[in-house]
């Protein structure tokens, strides 16, 4: 290892590495870019004189200003987070006492109820928001925040219960079998034991449902139908297309918008998330 | 400060699998009482019985004069040391030993005392606001008996404690562990499939095989007088030479024979022989070169020579089976060496062959 070539290196590590980020970063560069360049240069052939396809010459902030002033994007962006927030943490709740309860207590079907909510997870929601609207109406929830608080836990709680399962199975059960012998009863041992060394399992679960709920579209698109009420998935592509225009500028500044959310929560809680996932609590 | 008092204790397991067969044990006050076996052997299972962390399928366990089967663990007045000490990540080692008694709702002075004077006899007061991560494994040991030692409980159980330290440490640890418990009187009951663990430390020590008690006594009552064959060969390293060998009589003497060996049986065991077909038992340190022949002595040859130092095992076949003497370092004896043996009478175990119960 020590005296291999350096040539050797840069072949097999830094290229295929360089090649790999370069393929996921291109379509969000390109969207910046696009959400910065003005209509002109846009429309403009690549054939003509000092055209710029990969950047912009003049940076504009007019789609932006646009998007701002035209649509409802401040609203929408509060809609989604509001909605993200609240659904993930119902699931939250109750994915981690699922997933307590699954992975430590022997009760009579328990592995049952383990697969059963696991495949739960696996019906497309293209087929469950079928049902799901026929509910969403009858308890008059429709175009109200509550119908996507609602249903998105529908596929977030089996989600997190299973990760959350997976996690706490990785602790050894001796913790809480030593803090019950310390005085805790078994609520107490998972209150006050449990949860806190849980906590990169239920961040990197947390960061997965915030992340699923954010994206989602199809519930919203269906459950929502007044534009102030919309989401930015749904809002950014029912508004922003209209007919066959497509508002390249504004579309892409929405979706720029939109992501910087989510990746501030995962820089933030990179670290958590990678232990979360690799779930590995050493005493 | 109490004794344990175990009656005809049974576990089955949800899949049907019996893991503890009618265990009776009384363990007298500031006893230090070692379970000993073979992994699978119950031990484990009847001191998480004992700890409240497994449910009793059928029997009795009193701590002092109260029936505990129904209390849950929290109240049964015991401390646990675990095989991977379970120390609370999250928590100092401060936290980690003050939470049993913040449980118990202790006054803070009465905790930071507490805490102290476990920390003093363990020599762990450097490291009380350090994470268990920061530990080595030595100091994780350490932290976790002084958890167990902070609430004086009545009773102290460990569960293979030792065996995720390094040889040397645990042989370290072993004498701290008695000492700690000369030091504080406490009834402890100790499981491990150590031996040499089992022999050093407890005062009483319990064989246990397939869920059941083979033998209960001083180290050196069940080293010197086993049982049964199961118990002998545990027992001590290395382990007891086994031979069947069939008996016949010649004379006014009873004769046990093998492939190339004959030795004479005893006087004291000729009454108690049922059959034809017994096993003989000779420790390692229970044969010696012959200086001549004798009604104890039989001819080999020696393959292997193991030089200890302080001692030379060596390896050779009787009456078909491979056999182990340990002799004096001055001995000279090198492989291949065509050898006379010679039993010691006084220590030579016969064992029914099909009971396996010793004579």
């Amino acid at each position: 290892m020590l005296i291999e070539r350096k040539w050797k290196k840069w072949l097999y590590f830094y290229l295929p590495v360089a090649a790999f980020i370069v393929f996921t970063l291109f379509p969000f560069y390109w969207m910046a870019v696009t959400a910065f360049r003005p209509d002109a240069e846009l429309y403009a052939t690549w054939r003509q004189p000092n055209a710029a396809p990969l950047w912009t010459l003049h940076p504009t902030f007019e789609h932006v200003v646009g998007l701002m002033k035209t649509t409802a994007f401040p609203t929408w962006l509060w809609n989604t987070m509001a909605i993200a927030i609240v659904s993930t943490g119902i699931s939250l709740v109750c994915g981690t006492f699922a997933g307590y309860a699954l992975a430590r207590l022997r009760f009579r079907g328990s592995e049952f109820l383990g697969t059963a909510i696991f495949i739960t997870y696996l019906v497309p929601q293209t087929l469950l928001f079928i049902p799901l609207a026929d509910i969403v109406r009858d308890f008059q929830l429709g175009n109200t925040p509550w119908a996507l608080m609602l249903t998105y836990p529908t596929f977030l709680i089996p989600f997190c219960t299973w990760l959350l399962m997976g996690y706490f199975k990785t602790i050894p059960k001796e913790l809480e079998e030593c803090a019950r012998i310390d005085g805790a009863t078994r609520f107490g041992a998972m209150v006050r034991i449990i949860l806190p060394v849980a906590i990169p399992g239920i961040l990197s679960a947390g960061i997965f449902a915030f992340t699923l709920s954010w994206n989602e579209f199809i519930y919203a698109l269906i459950f929502m139908s007044s534009a102030e009420r919309k989401t930015v998935p749904v809002g950014v592509v029912s508004e922003l297309i209209r007919g066959d225009i497509f508002f390249w500028g504004q579309l892409m500044a929405g979706a720029l918008l939109g992501s910087v959310p989510v990746a501030l929560v995962y820089s933030f809680f990179v670290e958590y998330y990678v232990t979360g996932l690799t779930g590995s609590v050493k005493g | 400060m109490a004794n344990v008092s175990i009656r005809s204790l049974n576990k089955y397991y949800d899949n049907g699998f019996h893991a503890v067969k009618d265990v009776s044990l009384e363990i007298p006050d500031k006893a230090f009482v070692v379970l000993v076996g073979p992994s699978g052997c119950g031990k484990t299972t009847t001191l998480r019985m004992l700890a409240g962390l497994e449910e009793i399928s059928s029997g009795e366990i009193f701590i002092g004069t109260e029936r505990v089967n129904d209390l849950p663990p929290m109240d049964r007045n015991i401390a646990m040391v675990f095989q991977n000490y379970a120390l609370y990540p999250h928590k100092t080692v401060f936290d980690n030993m003050a939470f049993g008694l913040q449980m118990r709702k202790y006054q803070k002075e009465e905790i930071r005392k507490r805490v102290g004077e476990a920390a003093e006899i363990l020599g762990i007061e450097a490291l009380l606001e350090r994470k268990p991560r920061q530990l080595s494994g030595g100091q994780r040991q350490r932290v976790a008996v002084g958890r167990a030692i902070v609430r004086h409980p009545q009773v102290f159980l460990f569960d293979e404690p030792l065996s995720n330290l390094d040889a040397k440490l645990r042989v370290q640890m072993r004498v701290e562990l008695k000492r700690l418990h000369e030091r504080l009187e406490t009834t402890a009951v100790y499981v491990t499939h150590d031996q040499v663990e089992a022999m050093t430390l407890g005062d009483r020590v319990v064989v246990m095989k397939d869920g059941r008690v083979q033998q209960v006594g001083a180290p050196l009552e069940l080293y010197g007088r086993p049982a049964n064959r199961f118990v002998a060969g545990f027992i001590g390293s290395p382990a007891m030479n086994f031979v069947n060998v069939s008996v016949t009589g010649a004379g006014d003497a009873l004769w046990a024979e093998a492939e190339g060996l004959r030795v004479k049986i005893p006087s004291q065991f000729a009454g108690r022989i049922a059959h034809k077909r017994l096993t003989l038992g000779v420790r390692p340190e229970a044969l010696r070169l012959a200086n001549g022949v004798d009604d104890y002595s039989f001819a080999t040859e020696v393959d292997v020579v193991e030089p200890l130092g302080n001692e030379i095992l060596l390896n050779f076949r009787a009456g078909g089976v491979p056999m182990v003497a340990r002799v004096d370092p001055g001995t000279h004896v090198a492989a291949h060496d065509a050898v006379r043996f010679a039993l010691d009478p006084a220590r030579l175990h016969f064992f029914d062959a099909e009971t396996e119960a010793a004579l």
